[in-house]
């Protein structure tokens, strides 16, 4: 065993050691003033009512369940191209992270769309592809679960991952084509028209950062914890051997 | 307290559901990390090494 | 690579090769719809080519832990691996083959199936070419989700969970091409955009595939 075995991950272990109590605080900080910002602060919207209370979970939600995707993705290209465990265990470690995110977006969208759609569900092009990228994780997670060898699984989540990728961008358009919807356009477009108040915008930001960070201090817990469950796996070999 | 109007119980499901979501998960991370990093400890002090 | 082709054909079609199995399936499903949704003409009509897409997709399912699990356990794999022909082509093929054995008998007995289901007159040309150029994409996809999963012992539940949402945008377009046909409206982009997955699938996929063998078998 060579000493390069661990020593990105013991350099990742120290680095995080150190970040990860201010990054965590100042995940509850922010998390906690935006919410408390949009639940107890916010003026009513005219059409919306309360209801446009539930945006400053919703948005930030489905915000992260993509860019939790993105970054499982950025992950896998790194580990297949550089060979990077802590890459690899990264990915391992925010893909649970992304499929709560996803599955708050659809229940608090669920929940927001029974007033003001008058509808639980409706096959929107949105709220289809939210669901199918949560099959998608379910699927990349089942993979990392099936198989022993973490070698063997990191390579081949990988490769499903960028597969996946492909072809949850064409889901994505071809439920677009498949069906015309009635959600909400990009809340934070530049296009004029549906632009959002001012009073809207600031707490919702802060409760996108806030989310940022928790997705931030979550997969950095985990990654460690995937870290030391593969240095135990190591030494239980180790400790076979001698 | 805040004014809902007819909306509270909306709102406040969605809040609840989402809080309850969040806090499931990092139960389960701190859980997971602490249930591990004792396992590794135990295993290097048996092992006699540090570190 | 024409011999392993007929070879991978002679296999699937012999006694116990299962070839007759995925057929027996897709006309199984689609008897029991009316037996689920009622024996009323119009909704049946209207229904009819989604049924039979997700009937199709789902036969063509069944079989395909076929494509590399029997010649992982013999050993035939690793062989076909090291073998002078890259192990991208034995992919292409072994799919090929794949289809020529679901994929291309689906086709054919779906027009069949649809008098059964009611389907209107336009939509018979429809849903037979939307089916044959769409079920390719279906066995290449397939072949990539075998592969990742061709080391797992009780890998066919798994592979379900990986290939059913890959196959999600072939099956839009294959199905809302065949359901214009049926409305006698123009079907000539979805046949379009699923042409394209087609070959796209074709294309790139065998690559992955074979990316995923080599780590299995390492």
């Amino acid at each position: 065993m060579s000493i390069w075995e661990y020593a990105n991950p013991r350099k990742f272990m120290q680095t995080s050691a150190w970040a990860l109590p201010w990054v965590a605080g100042l995940a509850v900080v922010t998390l906690l003033t935006g919410l408390v910002w949009g639940f107890f602060f916010t003026v009513d919207d005219y059409r919306q009512g309360a209801t446009v209370k539930i945006l400053f979970v919703h948005v930030p939600a489905a915000l992260m369940a993509v860019n939790s995707w993105l970054m499982m993705l950025v992950c896998s290209l790194i580990w297949l191209i550089r060979r990077h465990h802590v890459s690899a265990l990264a990915a391992k470690a925010a893909a649970p992270v992304g499929v709560t995110m996803t599955l708050i977006a659809l229940f608090t969208g669920a929940i927001w769309g029974q007033p003001m759609w008058g509808t639980w569900w409706a096959w929107d092009p949105r709220l289809t592809s939210f669901l199918i990228l949560f099959l998608f994780y379910l699927g990349y997670i089942a993979l990392w679960e099936a198989i022993e060898d973490p070698d063997t699984a990191a390579d081949l989540t990988s490769v499903l991952c960028l597969v996946g990728s492909i072809f949850a961008l064409l889901s994505r358009y071809a439920v677009n084509f498949w069906n015309q919807g009635l959600h909400q356009g990009a809340s934070l477009s530049l296009a004029p028209g549906e632009r959002m108040a001012m009073a809207f915008k600031l707490p919702l930001y802060v409760a996108m950062a806030g989310f940022v960070l928790l997705f931030v201090t979550l997969v950095l817990i985990r990654t460690r914890t995937e870290i030391r469950a593969r240095r135990l796996r190591a030494l239980e070999a180790r400790g076979r051997m001698a | 307290m805040v004014e809902l109007g007819k909306y509270a119980g909306p709102v406040l499901a969605a809040y609840g559901v989402s809080l309850g979501l969040v806090l499931a998960l990092v139960w389960l991370t701190l859980w997971k990390s602490r249930k591990m990093r004792r396992k590794l400890e135990t295993l290097e002090r048996e092992m006699g090494l540090h570190g | 690579m024409i011999a392993l082709l007929l070879r991978d054909l002679r296999l699937a079609t012999r006694a116990g090769g299962g070839f007759g199995l995925g057929l027996a399936f897709f006309l199984i499903v689609t008897v029991l719809v009316p037996f689920g949704v009622g024996p009323e003409g119009g909704t049946l009509a209207r229904i009819a080519p989604g049924i039979l897409w997700v009937g199709a997709l789902l036969a063509s399912l069944l079989s395909l832990d076929r494509i590399f699990a029997l010649d992982h356990e013999d050993g035939s794999l690793d062989l076909l691996a090291t073998a002078p022909i890259p192990l991208e082509s034995v992919v292409a093929v072994k799919a090929l083959a794949h289809w020529l054995t679901t994929g291309l008998p689906l086709t054919l007995a779906a027009p069949m199936l649809a008098v059964l289901l009611n389907l209107p007159g336009p939509g018979f040309f429809w849903l037979t070419v939307s089916l044959a150029l769409g079920t390719p994409a279906l066995s290449y996809i397939g072949a990539f989700g075998a592969a990742l999963t061709v080391g797992l012992k009780r890998g066919g539940l798994l592979m379900s969970l990986l290939v059913l949402p890959l196959y999600i945008p072939t099956l839009i377009y294959g199905a809302d091409c065949a359901r214009r046909g049926a409305a006698a409206l123009a079907a000539g982009t979805p046949l379009l955009m699923l042409v394209a997955i087609t070959l796209g699938a074709v294309a790139i996929l065998p690559f992955a595939a074979a990316a995923a063998i080599r780590v299995n078998l390492r």
